[in-house]
């Protein structure tokens, strides 16, 4: 890996390899993502997506591989990495029994934010979410759509360059999931580098770049209308299909 | 088959059902599509006996959910959208014991389940707990199956579960539904809706409509274009601005923008290039049931 190419990639992975026992939950992985750039990470499920993102996160070593992650190695700068990332899970993780600003002070105490920033934060979210008849509520008394939109602003809250998004838009409303793709490409157009996977087909669409992990390995990567022309079809679904099927 | 008579349900302040009516006739794929916390497991486990409605009345196969609920119990079907199986008994102490519960046996009933039990029958000495979600799946099929139940109730099989496996899983629906079952389905995924006879939009614990998916798509009211161009989000925000929009969704590769007027799509495309749009297409589109329900979302949500 070149200087160069660090300085303009979010994500570089070269011969990503993760074994458990004999089990190749990820076979020679290489990849780049674009800073800036909204990245679709498909796969069927059990295909290898979460061994992935766990390590790109830095919550799990690789068995063999380089990655660099805004610039930052894998292996020995996992703290550096942790700060530069955000990270919105399927199950989220706002505290249930606490209000909302309570969890964006918890978060972003954890980054070690100022108590202004803070203040500041807060008082952001709750205006550009809409939040303001929620503030003396506990979260888990969020309609789902406001839950969702207020994890993505809490992996946020220290503004890292990249968040890796895991299936963030499950089971809400189509209003609602298109109103959080939205948001990430409000996130997209500031220059944040998004990682995202998700079991909507068309959300695959809304991505710069798609890449498509088949029992370990990628089969796939390209830009959703190029890999339409390759594989002679009409949507993203389709492609999915073929690929997964075999 | 199964009868639904204004059947209200609260938790403390909230609203889960607010009066639902429905019949669903024998041998129906029927499906409830609505998001998260629209009440649809609310709904279902009312009709498999496991809550009483707070008001209202529900028959299923003529018997009553709150006076005949041990009767119905063994003549239906249910799988739950959590994963309700033992994760440490393997796959075929699993089928055994569901056998067991309901006084049969696996062989007994293996022919109805075979097209299903055979794809997972290579790892019947696996621990559930270890199956790959589409595994799981069948798995719990299986198992709801395991008594030949007249209806079978499945509350978001597919909720998570990948495109490739969705597929499958419909798949497996339709043979079901062949066999003479009736089929009761929940999902987020709308474009499920096209794959059931007959569906119900439910949003807030209330149904928005209920009929067969194409009638449903043919009482969408506007005239509906799908546009594309360079910078996807500016150009729905560009959209929502003019004149004629009604709405302005994302749509996968498109925009869907819909409006009360028919429009003139070489002028509105010029106007877009004109706000420094590139690379603009513009076509005629039909509505399908994502921009239905959305369509009738928003009206609701504007009459509240």
């Amino acid at each position: 890996m070149t200087n160069n190419q660090t300085n303009t990639k979010a994500v570089v992975v070269k011969d990503l390899v993760k074994k458990f026992g004999d089990f190749v939950a990820n076979d020679h992985l290489s990849f780049a993502v674009d800073k800036g750039e909204i990245f679709g990470f498909l796969g069927a499920n059990g295909a290898g997506k979460t061994t992935a993102i766990k390590i790109l996160c830095g919550l799990s070593h690789p068995t063999s591989g380089d990655v660099k992650i805004a610039g930052y190695d894998i292996y020995k700068q996992r703290d550096l990495i942790k700060k530069n990332i955000g990270y919105m899970s399927q199950k989220f993780s706002l505290y249930d029994d606490l209000s909302i600003a309570e969890n964006i002070r918890f978060y972003g105490g954890i980054y070690g934010l100022s108590r202004k920033k803070i203040k500041e934060k807060t008082e952001e979210y709750i205006e550009k979410l809409g939040l303001q008849a929620y503030t003396k509520s506990m979260v888990k008394e969020l309609p789902l759509g406001f839950k969702q939109k207020l994890a993505f602003s809490v992996a946020i809250v220290h503004d890292p360059p990249i968040v890796f998004l895991d299936e963030p838009t499950g089971g809400v409303d189509p209003i609602t999931r298109r109103q959080f793709w939205e948001l990430i490409y409000k996130e997209a157009a500031n220059g944040k580098t998004i990682f995202v996977t998700t079991h909507y087909m068309d959300e695959a669409e809304y991505c710069d770049r798609v890449s498509i992990m088949v029992d370990g390995r990628i089969e796939a990567l390209d830009e959703p209308k190029k890999l339409k022309e390759t594989y002679g079809a009409q949507s993203m679904e389709e492609v999915f299909i073929q690929l997964a099927r075999g | 088959m199964i009868q639904i008579q204004n059947v209200h349900k609260s938790f403390g302040n909230i609203q889960a059902l607010k009066g639902i009516s429905l019949e669903i006739a024998e041998g129906e794929l029927f499906g409830f599509i609505g998001p998260d916390g629209a009440g649809k497991t609310t709904l279902f486990r009312v009709l498999v006996s496991l809550l009483v409605p707070d008001e209202g009345k529900a028959t299923v196969m003529d018997l009553d959910v709150v006076n005949d609920y041990k009767k119905l119990r063994t003549q239906l079907g249910y799988m739950p959208g959590r994963f309700s199986l033992y994760q440490d008994l393997t796959v075929e102490e699993n089928l055994n014991f569901f056998a067991g519960i309901f006084k049969t046996t696996l062989k007994e009933n293996y022919e109805l389940i075979k097209p299903i039990y055979q794809q997972i029958e290579p790892f019947k000495k696996r621990r559930a707990g270890a199956l790959s979600g589409g595994m799981k799946q069948k798995l719990a099929l299986s198992c709801a199956l395991i008594h030949k139940p007249k209806v079978l109730f499945l509350d978001e099989p597919t909720t998570g579960v990948d495109a490739v496996s969705r597929k499958e899983f419909w798949e497996m629906l339709q043979s079901l539904k062949k066999q003479g079952i009736t089929i009761v389905v929940s999902t987020p995924y709308m474009e499920e809706a096209a794959l059931c006879d007959r569906i119900a939009l439910i949003q807030k614990g209330e149904l928005l409509d209920i009929d067969k998916p194409q009638n449903i798509i043919n009482r969408y009211s506007h005239f509906l274009y799908g546009i594309k161009a360079e910078r996807m989000y500016d150009l729905v925000k560009i959209l929502r601005e003019n004149t004629h929009c009604n709405s302005a969704y994302l749509f996968g590769e498109y925009v869907h923008f819909s409006s009360n007027t028919e429009l003139d799509m070489d002028k509105l495309k010029a106007e877009l290039i004109s706000t420094g749009m590139e690379n603009v297409e513009v076509i005629s589109l039909q509505a399908n049931i994502e921009d239905s329900f959305m369509d009738l979302m928003a009206k609701t949500n504007n009459q509240a």
